[in-house]
């Protein structure tokens, strides 16, 4: 047995770290999400290289086809960076949806675009799981009428992966008669999100799987979202070490105080265990799918806890300075508070969790 | 134990009522996020005060309408405004922190130019306290103050300043006397902020939004009689007035109105057929809450008869700033936990909840639990001096004279 990343994967990690200390440092996220854009081009394209756009897309398809533990693996580096790009639902989400319930026609058009970094599709599942503001999408005679809140990787993508009702996907371009597109603004201002409605829309529906596409397409998402957080956890621990290893109050460095020792040793003490989570998530995606959904709902529960406490804590350990703008915390701050929130809440997916083993029935 | 409101009360609360039912179109929508109060949120306290129903016990001569401290009309004022949903009192730091240090500290010129002002609303202060590298440690502070021609000549720098772009006066805490033991070297001076070398540069914060900002003096002259207590003795004052701004933070009322508001949303936020009240968890949270915000309720009511009997409140009052910072904190958390998704929408989005307070509150209320003395340092505070524990080791402490002085200004911030 060996519970751990592979040599392979450890380069891969190592390399996208890399990369994104090279080309992602803070000043850089900062002007993306105070600008319009937001998405950073120089940083997709340097991940591109690396050819971190295929990576889940199969190699017949000019991709690299690898796991969901690799993906986790670069998402949770992204967290760590704060990266402004889009990655869960173009370059995980959508190649695995394709890839699993696409036609030829579908696989041949879209995944070797995806691969090459030329095209990207959003991705929108939130009413498979909680339906807000009504929302909601009903199919009929391959026409979808309804909205979808929440559409992942929105800003500039070129198509859409949209679920109905029944949790059927739908691939929709951008551009398709009869569908509106608006922007919604999070906290988190270096993910982009929006909404799309639809009135009419013709589509080309992705296989009838019965609904179990879209509930691996969650899985995924929630894999891919822990892993983000866990990246963006260990800087903030990281950040709040090392700030209390440099103020000083009272004559005295703040780290010396227990107090101050106590919180930098509670966020690490949670955060450890995390990463085996995640990483046992990620592999039972792929290597033990019938524990894949509850391991995802442990991973992304779970880790929806640990990070929101971590990130008030490292805020705490900064004193006033964690408050501001000034060292940017905010940004690691908000990007675990859109994890903890997209695809399920802790508590509804812990809904889940227990409903996926009967425990919501009586015996 | 006696929580009887007899016959005059009844004639108090009727009295109140009719008076919202009279004038509550005159009310401003709400206190916002602005720093200096609105012309109608001026009118409202102005129409307020007159009747009593804010600046209740502050003495005529300084502006207020004189009554007698009644902790059973406190009550019914803040019943009844809650009820109607109308804003009460104006709060802010002038009128939460300087008021009451003036009344307790200041003089009786001092009283009578600042106080009616300030709770008209007229004057808008900020609290010139910490410093780059004085937070915690607030008595390191360096901005310093020295004696030119009969006046004070400051230098130095002032950060986190809430509200300083916003106001016209500032209370600010400098270094008069070099050579004294750290506490004892401090004086607590008001001038305006239109005063000559005064530089503020606005801070944005987490929100988004810049609460607060630096400010730095450069030769600012301010005349030697707009001292507040004694030269040398404004660490005491400061401590005086850190108490009414943790009282301030801890405002049970506030905590009310944020709960009320937290199951509003929860009973209008739709979640599939249902509501986000229709599921057990979080209705449970909601209700855990519930308890908390009813105890902080009763904790400020069994302070305030405390007070009115002339003993502090002790391990009461001590709890308040930590306890609800916290709780405020986590009335947010839950308010963004059952708007699922919808929880972080912000900067104005579409089907944003309640123009994005929620967030606002979330990470603002962080800020609090940093602000105005840390939540380690309101530990350290409650083990030391509630709990009456040894001190942490190797702590600057203060010389005994000062230490002496720290318990006689305690006590009296005690029975203010
Ligand atoms: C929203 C907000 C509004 C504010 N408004 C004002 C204002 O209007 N005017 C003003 O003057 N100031 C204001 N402040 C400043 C505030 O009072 C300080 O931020 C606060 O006292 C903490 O100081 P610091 O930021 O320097 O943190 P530090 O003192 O550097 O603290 C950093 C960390 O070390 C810990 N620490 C420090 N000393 C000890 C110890 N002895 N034992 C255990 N732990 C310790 C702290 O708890 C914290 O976690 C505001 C702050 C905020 C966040």
């Amino acid at each position: 047995m060996d519970f751990g990343l592979s040599q392979d994967q450890q380069m891969l990690r190592d390399a996208v770290s890399r990369c994104l200390a090279d080309n992602c440092p803070l000043d850089h996220v900062r002007e993306c999400a105070e600008g319009e854009a937001s998405f950073s081009d120089k940083v997709q394209s340097a991940l591109n290289e690396l050819g971190i756009a295929g990576m889940m897309v199969p190699e017949k398809h000019g991709g690299l086809g690898m796991t969901l533990l690799d993906a986790a693996v670069v998402a949770e580096q992204l967290g760590y960076a704060v990266a402004p790009v889009p990655f869960l639902s173009s370059h995980v989400l959508a190649p695995i949806a394709l890839a699993q319930a696409g036609s030829e026609q579908q696989q041949s058009e879209w995944l070797p675009k995806i691969a090459n970094g030329e095209a990207r599709i959003g991705v929108a599942i939130a009413e498979t799981i909680e339906a807000r503001d009504g929302a909601g999408i009903s199919a009929e005679n391959g026409k979808l009428t309804g909205t979808a809140l929440f559409a992942l990787d929105f800003t500039g993508a070129d198509a859409y992966l949209v679920a109905d009702t029944a949790g059927r996907l739908h691939l929709v371009p951008a551009d398709a008669a009869g569908l509106e597109r608006r922007p919604l603004t999070t906290i988190d201002r270096t993910r982009s999100v929006g909404e799309l409605r639809f009135e009419q829309v013709a589509v080309q529906p992705l296989a009838d799987d019965g609904g179990a596409g879209a509930a691996r397409l969650r899985d995924a998402g929630r894999v891919i979202l822990a892993a983000d957080s866990l990246g963006a956890g260990q800087a903030m621990i990281e950040k709040a070490v090392d700030y209390a290893g440099q103020r000083e109050q009272f004559g005295r460095i703040i780290g010396s105080f227990q107090a101050v020792k106590h919180m930098c040793a509670e966020m690490a003490a949670r955060h450890e265990p995390c990463r085996s989570l995640v990483w046992y998530a990620a592999h039972a995606f792929d290597a033990a799918p019938e524990e894949a959904a509850l391991a995802a709902c442990h991973a992304k529960s779970h880790t929806g806890e640990v990070y929101r406490f971590v990130a008030r804590t490292s805020t705490e350990v900064h004193g006033g300075m964690g408050f501001t703008d000034l060292l940017g915390l905010h940004y690691w701050f908000k990007r675990i508070g859109f994890d903890r929130q997209v695809l399920g809440g802790p508590e509804a997916v812990r809904a889940e969790a227990a409903a996926l083993q009967g425990w919501d029935r009586a015996a | 134990m006696d929580l009887e409101y007899g016959p005059e009360y009844d004639a108090f609360r009727e009295e109140l009522r009719s008076f919202l039912e009279k004038h509550g179109d005159r009310a401003p929508d709400g206190q916002g996020r602005a720093a200096r109060p609105s012309s109608e949120a001026v009118e409202w306290q102005k129409l307020l005060i007159e009747h009593g129903y804010t600046a209740r016990t502050i003495p005529k001569e300084y502006g207020g309408y004189g009554a007698q401290p009644d902790i059973l009309q406190s009550r019914i004022i803040a019943e009844e405004f809650s009820r109607a949903g109308l804003p009460g009192g104006l709060s802010n730091q002038g009128i939460s922190m300087l008021v009451p240090t003036l009344l307790e500290l200041g003089s009786e010129e001092q009283k009578r130019r600042w106080i009616e002002p300030t709770l008209k609303g007229e004057t808008v202060w900020c609290q010139g306290y910490s410093e780059p590298g004085a937070g915690s440690d607030l008595a390191a502070l360096k901005t310093s103050a020295h004696v030119e021609n009969g006046d004070f000549v400051i230098n130095g720098q002032k950060i986190w300043t809430s509200t300083a772009k916003q106001s016209d006066m500032i209370f600010c805490l400098v270094r008069t006397e070099p050579d004294a033991p750290k506490h004892g070297g401090i004086s607590y001076l008001i001038f305006s902020m239109d005063t000559p070398g005064i530089e503020v540069r606005p801070l944005k914060t987490m929100t988004g939004h810049a609460e607060f900002n630096e400010t730095f003096f450069t030769d600012v002259r301010v005349p030697m009689d707009q001292i507040v207590g004694q030269r040398g003795q404004g660490w005491y004052v400061a401590n005086a007035t850190l108490g009414h701004e943790r009282g301030m933070l801890g405002d049970p009322d506030a905590l009310e109105n944020r709960f009320q508001a937290l199951v509003k949303l929860m009973q209008e936020e739709r979640v599939g057929q249902g509501r986000a009240i229709d599921n057990p968890v979080l209705r449970d949270r909601l209700a855990a809450l519930q308890a908390e915000v009813a105890a902080m309720k009763y904790n400020g009511m069994r302070i305030l008869s405390d007070n009115l009997k002339g003993d502090p409140g002790g391990m009461a009052k001590l709890i308040v700033k930590l306890q609800s910072c916290e709780l405020a904190h986590q009335i947010s958390a839950l308010a963004i936990d059952a708007s699922g998704e919808m929880g972080i929408l912000y900067h104005g989005s579409d089907r944003e909840r309640e123009g994005g307070a929620w967030q606002w509150n979330y990470m603002f209320q962080l800020g609090l639990i940093i602000g105005g003395g840390t939540a380690q340092i309101q530990k350290n505070i409650i083990a030391e001096r509630g709990l009456d524990m040894p001190r942490e080791p190797r702590l600057a402490k203060p010389a005994p004279a000062e230490q002496a002085a720290a318990v006689t200004a305690r006590q009296k911030q005690g029975a203010a």
